[in-house]
Parts: C-alpha cells; structure tokens; sequence
C-alpha cells in the first residue's frame, strides 16, 4: 500500500516540489561550506518561504546560522511583530540592526524624514556584514522580480564593497555552486532566485505559512498620489488638498512604509490572493514599488551600490 | 494554476539577426505572461524608436550596461506558465564569443529551441549549437526555422533544412530532435498554429513544450547519493541523531536498502528516510532528504552512497573529461586548480591535453593553453579520489567545475568520459 503511495508521490512531483528540492539543496551548501552565514529575514512573504525552507533543510537541528534583519524603521508594524512572532516560535537568534544606528554613527545622512529608506539599507547592511564578519548571506530575491535580479546569479559574489558587477559574474554550471571567497568578501545567496510571485503564494498556502496580515484584503486610509494609492501612516500625511479615503486594498509587497503602495483587492485568503495573481496584469514591482518606477535601472544601480 | 503542474528548462540559441528576441517576446506574450506595465514600457521605446509595431523583442531588453554597449552580456532567466507546465527559460546571448554562457545556460536545462533563419538555412552557428548542446547533454533539441513569412511559408524550403539538419544532428548523437516552421514576427506556430502553414501537422512551439516527455531525463536506475551536510542537533530528545542530509541525484532508495559509502567501501543498511513532513517509505531523485544508517560509520561530507547491488561508480584519482575553459585567463598547464565535482573539492592537476575541438568544423587540433571559450579533452589528476559516472549516465554526478584558488574565479567546466 505504501508503495503504490509512493509510486503515486513520483509521478505527481510538480513544479512547486522541484523548487523546494532546489532551494534545499542551495540552503545546505551554504551551510556545508560558509563559515559565517547569516539568513536575511524581514517578516516579508518571501523571507517566511525562506524560513520554511530551512527548516525542511536543517530539522531535527538549529538552523546553523542566525536570522538578520536590516530595519530601515520604515516598517509596517504588522510585519515586524509577524517577524518576531516567527523567530520566537522558531526558537532560533534573531538579530536586528537600525538604519538608526547608521545615523547615530553619521554613516548614513537623511535629508527628508518623509523619503524611502531603501537606498540607504545597503550601508547598514554592509555595516552589519562587518560587525559579524558574515561571509555569506542568504536572502529571498526572486529572479522575476526585476530584470537585474534576472541576471543575477545564485550565489551571487561581492566585493569588500558589497558590489555587485554583473559583467564579471562567475559562471554557475548544473547545480555546482562555487561558495569561495576571500576575507572580507561575502557572497549573497538566493535560494529562491526560481520561484515567481505564483510559486510563493502557492508554497504559502501549501505549507499554510502564517504571514502578515497586511497581505490580506482589509480597509485603509490611503491617498492618490501621482496615480499610486499610498497608505496614510505617521511617515505620510495628507498634502493640502489630499483627501483621505478609506479603500479595501492588500500589499503585494511589503516595504517602506513611504514608498509601498497596496492594490486594491478584496482577496481575504490565500486561495483568493491566488486567483488574483494568476489573473493580474501588472507586475509586483510595478504596481508596488514607487521607487522602481523612479528609473528603468534603479534596481540595478542599488545592486552595484552594495543593495540586496 | 493546478498542483501537479511539471517545471520544465530550456533553452534559447541563435543570433539577435535570427528573431529570437522577437521568438522569446511572442512566446511570452501571447501565453499572455505578459504585464500591462512591461507591454507599456516597451511600446514608449518602440514608439521612441519610430517602430511601426511595437516591437516584442524589447522585452528580452537588459541592464543599463548592456543597452550602452549594445550587447547581451548574460544569461537571463525568464518565467511563464500555462496550466500544463511551469517554464524556466534561460536566455543566452548568440554572439561567437558566447560559448560559455550557453554552456552555462545548457547544464540545467531539459531542452534547448535551436533557431534557423528560413532564408539561410543551417548555418555554422547552428552547428555550434547543436555541437554544444550534445556537449552538454540537453535531452531535447528544437528547431526552429523562423522566418517562413520570408520564404511564402514554403514546406520545400523546411523540408530542405530538417533534411540537412537530421543528417548533422545524427552525427552529433543528438536523439530527441523535433522541426517545427514558424514565424516569431506573425506568431505562427509559436503558440498559436496561425493560418499560414496549413500543411505542417505537427505541434506548435508552445505545445511541444508541455509535452514533451521530460520524466527520464534524470537517471532514473542507479542511486546516488552525495552527503551534503551531517545532521546533528546534539539535543534532547535528538541526543544521538545522526542523519546525512542531501539531494538525491540519481535512483531512489528506500528504508532496508543495503548501501555502500564511497569511497571507504563500507556497507550498512538505510533505517530512516527523514524529512521536515514525516518520513517516507521510499524516496528518489530529485528530492533532498536527510538518512539515518543502521551503523554508526565515520561519513563525511563528499562521501556518496549509492546501492550495493547495483551498478557502483567508479571511484578513482585520476580520469578524462571534456572540457570547457570559461575564464579570461588561460588554462596553464602546470598550475594547481581545484575541482569541485558533485560535494567534495579537490585539489587537481592538467595531467594531459591532449586536443582542443573547433566548435565550428568539429576539427581536432593540438593545444598548449586553453583560452576562454575552448572546448577541449583533458585528462586530470586529483589529490583524493572522486566518485563519479560518466557524464552520459548521469549528469550530476560526472559533472565537475574547476575553480583557480588564487582568485576562486570558476574558470572551467568539465564532463567525465
């Protein structure tokens, strides 16, 4: 009986279970062969997926390395009570470190309290690479995100700087990953780098992933702005002339809280969130990310720059 | 989207002059994967560009760096779904000096789109992928004989070029290859059949991709089993755990098996088949799970289980292998690399070069460095012993890449036979 289960099991191994077995596989290799890893995690739907797929890595063990999280401050407080809810249920370190902290240094000047932080996380997180001397980090960067992240190797190698050069990548055959590195160079790995937006809602609700509940369709107060709805909070208020309206919406994508826009949905499960993903027309980034649309190579210069 | 949905892996090769763009963009959009905001984007350049049509080959468009330059410098990996399958496309730039990277794009991938230009016909380049595809064992070829609207949509004409290209294609040991005449700039026969090649009866583009068979193009027989990383909570109740986690490549194995560890040669049997989700009676390629033994041996990460009484590997300090020099610097014959094959790394010497191939006259030719892009048969000596197959039987485990450890660039990839 259980062999025909299992025979069963071998013919229906799908696209989803592929991409787990993959992003396992990475997950080891960083263990086996990094000294010092870390694991980026931000309490965003991608980086629980990530959270799941160590556990299937490394259970009945600890995870063999510590979760980092680079706050800008700018966060949505659901999420960041989502990600201390995980590490805790995880028993695993969790290890956080401010954009604050960068300016109390005088590494990082804010002009404008009101302006995304994003471009400003690469110096805090280089920051904090160096406070731990992390040879390697692990992240939820996803290849269909963004066509810098498409050219994007797995295992992805940085400089002292933390740059990344994408003319002079190194080539990643099979699943042969080159891990190597020299001290006080790092590699970011994204185990992840396969899957689309569909494949993490689908691993979400396979795996029945707890996750902040801002992904779910709920009423806000937003304004209209330049023809991105923007979530009203203590960091955005209205302009003269700005009306507040209350609309039911979800975020796609959870970020800065300044520069993270919600579609409006009224999908309120997982099941739902799936429908409207397999039948949107606009892409995650774009229609969420206000600070993507700034250039047509903005992620790529943040990349350069040292950026995730 | 269903929950058995397959993942498939292919391939695009062929020059910017053969449409592949233009293939990759029609392909992509009307399996209506395409967003609004990218179709937007793309129709400004297009108008900016004073194109009549917006042109669809934009959407395969790359970094800053390479649209200052002009070039496709990379692979880019692409994503689109049909409710059949999930597709990976790996994107490589068809420039003569791009060997490596389709190289690199062709080791994961299940099959590889070979795009003819109609009026042309078979030309060197096809050649040179076609030889490359066989290098590296993709198990599926297409060809794609673009650009019938240039040729009436002659079936003379694409019967010519399958005619030529079957007899290559045999030559190269090249099995699974499927013709397909198309049209990327009308969109005929890329995902719909169109009206203008009524008498071509086989699948669409689209079609032949969610279904051509790709359950055997793992090894399905024999079980290998690398040991990635030593599970050992040291705690509570798991005290005395002692699990060998990695992925199978090969095979399955199931609890009871009687297995050998390389290279020591130690036998024991399977006790437990662990995973995050319960255990499993029976598990197979291309699963990452975590085994308990029956016996407390000394293992190690770089050991590989495989089945007693099947077919074992061979275990050996010294074998053949063809391989392709990816790096700017050239191979030095004299100098110490280091191999990483499957999850151990070694230490490695060039004991033999014995030729260099000209991908594009299959010549042999005799060889004192290997320079970027070179396609050659070396014979290698290492420090400890390897575990492999040949790269024929299975691909994961007689596949090997060199690293140069004054620089740890990757700067070869090989193929043990």
């Amino acid at each position: 009986m259980k062999l025909v289960e299992d025979n069963l099991r071998k013919h229906t191994f799908t696209h989803l279970d592929a991409l787990e077995s993959e992003s396992i596989h990475i997950m080891r290799e960083v263990a086996a062969e990094c000294k010092n890893p870390a694991l980026l995690f931000s309490g965003g739907k991608d980086s629980i997926v990530m959270l799941r797929l160590a556990e299937k890595a490394f259970r009945p063990a600890r995870f063999p390395f510590p979760l980092v999280h680079i706050d800008t401050e700018h966060n949505f407080p659901e999420v960041i009570e989502c990600r201390d809810k995980l590490a805790r249920d995880l028993g695993e370190r969790l290890i956080v470190r401010s954009l604050e902290d960068s300016i109390a240094r005088g590494s990082i000047v804010i002009k404008d309290e009101s302006k995304p932080r994003n471009p400003f996380q690469s110096v805090t997180l280089l920051e904090t690479i160096a406070e731990f001397g992390f040879d390697a980090c692990l992240g939820g960067a996803r290849r269909d995100e963004e066509k810098a992240r498409a050219k994007e190797r797995i295992f992805s190698f940085r400089d002292e700087f933390g740059q990344w050069d994408p003319k002079n990548q190194r080539p990643e055959l099979w699943d042969t990953y080159n891990t190597r590195v020299h001290a006080g160079e790092n590699i970011r790995v994204f185990p992840i780098s396969n899957w689309t937006e569909m494949d993490i809602w689908e691993y979400i609700g396979r795996e029945k992933l707890h996750i902040p509940n801002i992904y779910f369709a709920h009423e806000r107060e937003v304004i209209r702005r330049s023809g991105n709805v923007i979530p009203v909070s203590h960091l955005v208020q209205p302009k003269p002339g700005e009306k507040v309206e209350i609309a039911t919406v979800r975020f796609r994508t959870v970020g800065d809280m300044t520069c993270t826009a919600p579609v409006e949905s009224t999908a309120r499960t997982v099941e739902e969130i799936i429908e409207e993903t397999a039948t949107t027309r606009i892409t995650e980034r774009g229609a969420t990310r206000m600070d993507d649309q700034t250039s047509d190579a903005s992620m790529e210069l943040r990349k350069k720059e040292g950026y995730f | 989207m269903s929950n058995t949905t397959q993942l498939l892996r292919f391939i695009t090769a062929g020059s910017v002059d053969d449409g592949k763009s233009t293939l990759i963009g029609r392909l992509l959009h009307d399996s209506k994967s395409i967003f609004e905001d990218q179709f937007s984007a793309i129709s400004k350049t297009s108008e900016k560009r004073g194109m009549a049509a917006v042109d669809l080959s934009l959407l395969t468009d790359g970094l800053q760096a390479e649209r200052e330059q002009g070039i496709t410098i990379d692979v880019a990996y692409r994503y689109f779904a049909t409710p059949k399958r999930k597709f990976i496309i790996g994107d490589t730039p068809g420039h003569e000096q791009y060997t490596r990277n389709m190289v690199t794009a062709a080791s994961t991938a299940n099959l590889v789109v070979i795009l003819v230009d109609a009026r042309k016909g078979v030309l060197t380049q096809t050649r040179r992928h076609s030889f490359l595809a066989s290098l590296v064992g993709v198990p599926h070829v297409v060809l794609a004989v673009n650009k019938m609207d240039m040729v009436d949509y002659s079936q003379a004409r694409f019967n010519e070029i399958v005619a030529e290209y079957k007899v290559f294609a045999a030559q190269l040991g090249l099995h699974d290859v499927h013709c397909i005449p198309l049209s990327a700039l009308n969109g005929d026969m890329v995902v719909d059949r169109g009206v203008n090649l009524g008498w071509y009866t086989g699948p669409a583009l689209l079609e032949l991709l969610e279904k051509v068979e790709i359950d055997h193009d793992v090894n399905t027989s024999d079980f290998r089993f690398p040991v990635q990383w030593v599970c050992r909570p040291q705690t509570g109740e798991y005290h005395d755990f002692r699990g060998f986690a990695g992925r199978i490549e090969a095979g399955e194995v199931s609890v009871g098996d009687e297995i050998t560890i390389l290279p020591s040669g130690r036998t024991t049997t399977v006790k437990e088949i662990v995973t995050f989700d319960g255990k499993l009676q029976t598990a197979f390629a291309p699963q990452s799970v975590t085994l308990t033994l029956a016996d407390e041996i000394d293992i190690s990460r770089g050991d590989m289980f495989v089945k007693t009484d099947a077919h074992v590997p061979k275990v050996e300090k010294e074998f053949e292998a063809t391989l392709c020099w990816l790096s700017e610097t050239p191979l030095e014959k004299h100098r110490k690399y280091l191999v990483k094959h499957t999850t151990r790394t070694a230490k490695a010497l060039f004991s033999r070069l014995d030729y260099r191939v000209d991908v594009n006259t299959l010549e042999q030719h005799a060889a004192e460095k290997l320079h970027m892009n070179d396609i050659a048969r070396v014979a290698i000596k290492t420090q400890q012993p390897l575990v492999f197959d040949s790269y024929e039987i299975d691909r994961a485990t007689g596949s090997f890449i060199v690293i140069d450890e004054a620089t740890n660039n990757t700067v070869a990839a090989g193929m043990i036979a």
